[in-house]
């Protein structure tokens, strides 16, 4: 507890820089993974040869990446972007896989049906293919924010700051309060934003939320309308 | 408005044949029921109106113009369409899934709720559903819905496809029941495709039995149909044969009773 009554502050940037790191990676990710899976939904054959390509990238170690990276885009070694950008392919390999089921996952009649009402295709997009390939896509989302949280400690090891300093740093100078701190605050990350990310689904997929009174009452409106 | 179709068919891409050389007029505020067996071209022939479907051959004209040069959205939008079960936009409220196509052509979401209620009311449902999500509703109300929302921006055109198809039958005649009234004081120009040849008699007026590859078996009124069967198929798919449609009379009581096959009373003779 002195320990981290001492380096509060430091804790806390530490704290912070870990989370603008995981954000953005899973941002972009989320969007690369979209667009890879419609494109594989669209193109069966074009689709599998780049999912297959994609899910390679996740073979590839991470240290030899977070050095690749910065020689081929001409970016420094120890900037959050390198990092945010290795992060974001994982995250991508991960996720374009579970974006091509979402695709899958929606009613192929209820597609034609908003066609047939006349939706134009940016219209089915927004309206009916987005909102109910969602709830597998955000299934999908969880498992990278995860994943992404704890990965992004690897950055302490080439020198990019986050909670993974906490880490390096107490196992060099052997502090056990600053290991278990690094530890918990890197979990507790993980675990509020997945928390948020239930509310955020819960949120904005009203319809799937099921009253229990749901079904009973439905069968007493049939025998309803049929008597009406 | 009418719908003409001059001499269409459809191949697909994978060489299917769905619709061979189909020729056949819908007049104004009538009904035209495409009836036939599973994968006999009706739904193919029904999308050709809306441009679902692009026929490979002919054309299908709406008031003597031609669909194609028509705009598909548009088209779409102006004419009214009762999918199959399990067409309505799950993730919708049942009064937005009824707003649909109003609030697509530039309708105020708030104005196009308070019909969309009205319309709920019109096809036999408490417009309080109009809250709930269609998984909330049994599949007869469903239906009910997915008319109300073919209804929505009153169109000329309605096209149904098996639209009470998987209904339980009363629930399904209650729904026919509603759909020929809604019909008699709408007189909208309707194409229902059916696998029922009872739903095709008691709502088409001109009724089309297809046999596979979207050949037709016979065209004419229902009256005419089950007076002349054209061919042994026909005679077969209307059951005329069938004990139910074998009506007699017997006197009883000096009342002229009609009986069906089995000898069960099914009316007075006026
Ligand atoms: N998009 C499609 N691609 C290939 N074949 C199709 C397609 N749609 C329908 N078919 C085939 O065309 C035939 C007629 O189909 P359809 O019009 O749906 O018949 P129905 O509505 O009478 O059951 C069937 O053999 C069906 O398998
Ligand atoms: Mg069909």
């Amino acid at each position: 507890m002195t320990w981290l009554e001492a380096n509060r502050s430091y804790v806390l940037d530490m704290l912070l820089q870990h989370v603008q790191i995981a954000v953005p990676a899973v941002l972009i990710s989320i969007v690369a993974a979209v667009a890879l899976g419609r494109l594989a939904w669209r193109w069966r054959r074009v689709g599998a040869v780049v999912l297959g390509a994609t899910s390679l990238l996740y073979s590839v170690p991470a240290l030899p990446l977070l050095i690749v990276i910065p020689v081929v885009l001409s970016i420094p070694l120890r900037s959050d972007l390198n990092l945010i950008i290795a992060l974001a392919l994982y995250g991508t390999a991960l996720l374009a896989g579970t974006a091509l089921d979402a695709f899958r996952s929606v009613d192929p009649r209820v597609r034609e049906a908003a066609e047939a009402l006349g939706h134009s295709r940016a219209g089915i997009w927004w309206k009916v293919d987005l909102p109910l390939s969602f709830p597998v896509l955000l299934s999908g989302i969880r498992v990278i924010t995860v994943s992404t949280v704890s990965l992004v400690t690897i950055g302490a090891l080439v020198g990019i700051q986050s909670l993974g300093n906490l880490l390096t740093d107490g196992f060099q100078r052997g502090i056990h309060a600053e290991i278990v701190t690094g530890i918990v605050l890197t979990i507790l990350v993980a675990v509020v934003l997945d928390v948020l990310l239930v509310l955020v689904g819960a949120l904005v997929t009203p319809w799937r939320r099921r009253t229990p009174r749901a079904r009973s009452r439905r069968r007493a409106d049939d025998t309803a309308a049929v008597s009406a | 408005m009418g719908i003409e179709f001059r001499g269409v068919s459809k191949t697909y891409a994978d060489g299917t044949v769905a619709v061979t050389d189909f020729s056949c007029t819908v007049p104004s505020h009538s009904t035209l029921a495409l009836v036939g067996s599973s994968g006999s071209g009706k739904t193919t022939l029904m999308r050709m109106v809306n441009r679902m479907v692009d026929p490979s051959a002919g054309t299908v004209l709406i008031d003597e113009r031609d669909v194609r040069e028509l705009d598909k959205v548009a088209l779409r939008r102006s004419i009214g369409y009762v999918p199959q079960a399990g067409g309505l936009l799950p993730h919708r409220r049942v009064v937005d899934n009824v707003a649909t196509v109003p609030v697509l052509t530039g309708t105020s979401r708030r104005t196009a709720r308070a019909d969309a209620l009205d319309l709920l009311a019109r096809v036999g449902l408490d417009p309080a559903l109009g809250r709930r999500f269609p998984s909330q509703l049994s599949g007869g109300q469903q239906q009910r819905v997915a008319v109300a929302r073919a209804l929505a921006a009153d169109p000329h055109i309605l096209l149904m496809d098996e639209p009470f198809g998987a209904v339980d039958p009363i629930v399904r005649r209650d729904l026919q029941d509603q759909l020929a009234e809604l019909q008699a004081e709408l007189g909208k120009t309707i194409v229902l495709v059916t696998h029922d040849i009872d739903e095709a008699f008691r709502l088409g007026d001109q009724v089309v039995i297809l046999r596979t590859g979207g050949v037709v078996a016979q065209t004419g009124t229902p009256q005419q149909i089950l007076a002349e069967p054209a061919d042994d198929f026909v005679r077969d798919f209307v059951g005329a044969d069938r004990a139910e449609r074998r009506l007699t009379t017997t006197e009883v009581d000096g009342r002229r009773i009609v009986v069906d096959g089995d000898g069960r009373p099914v009316g007075v003779l006026a």
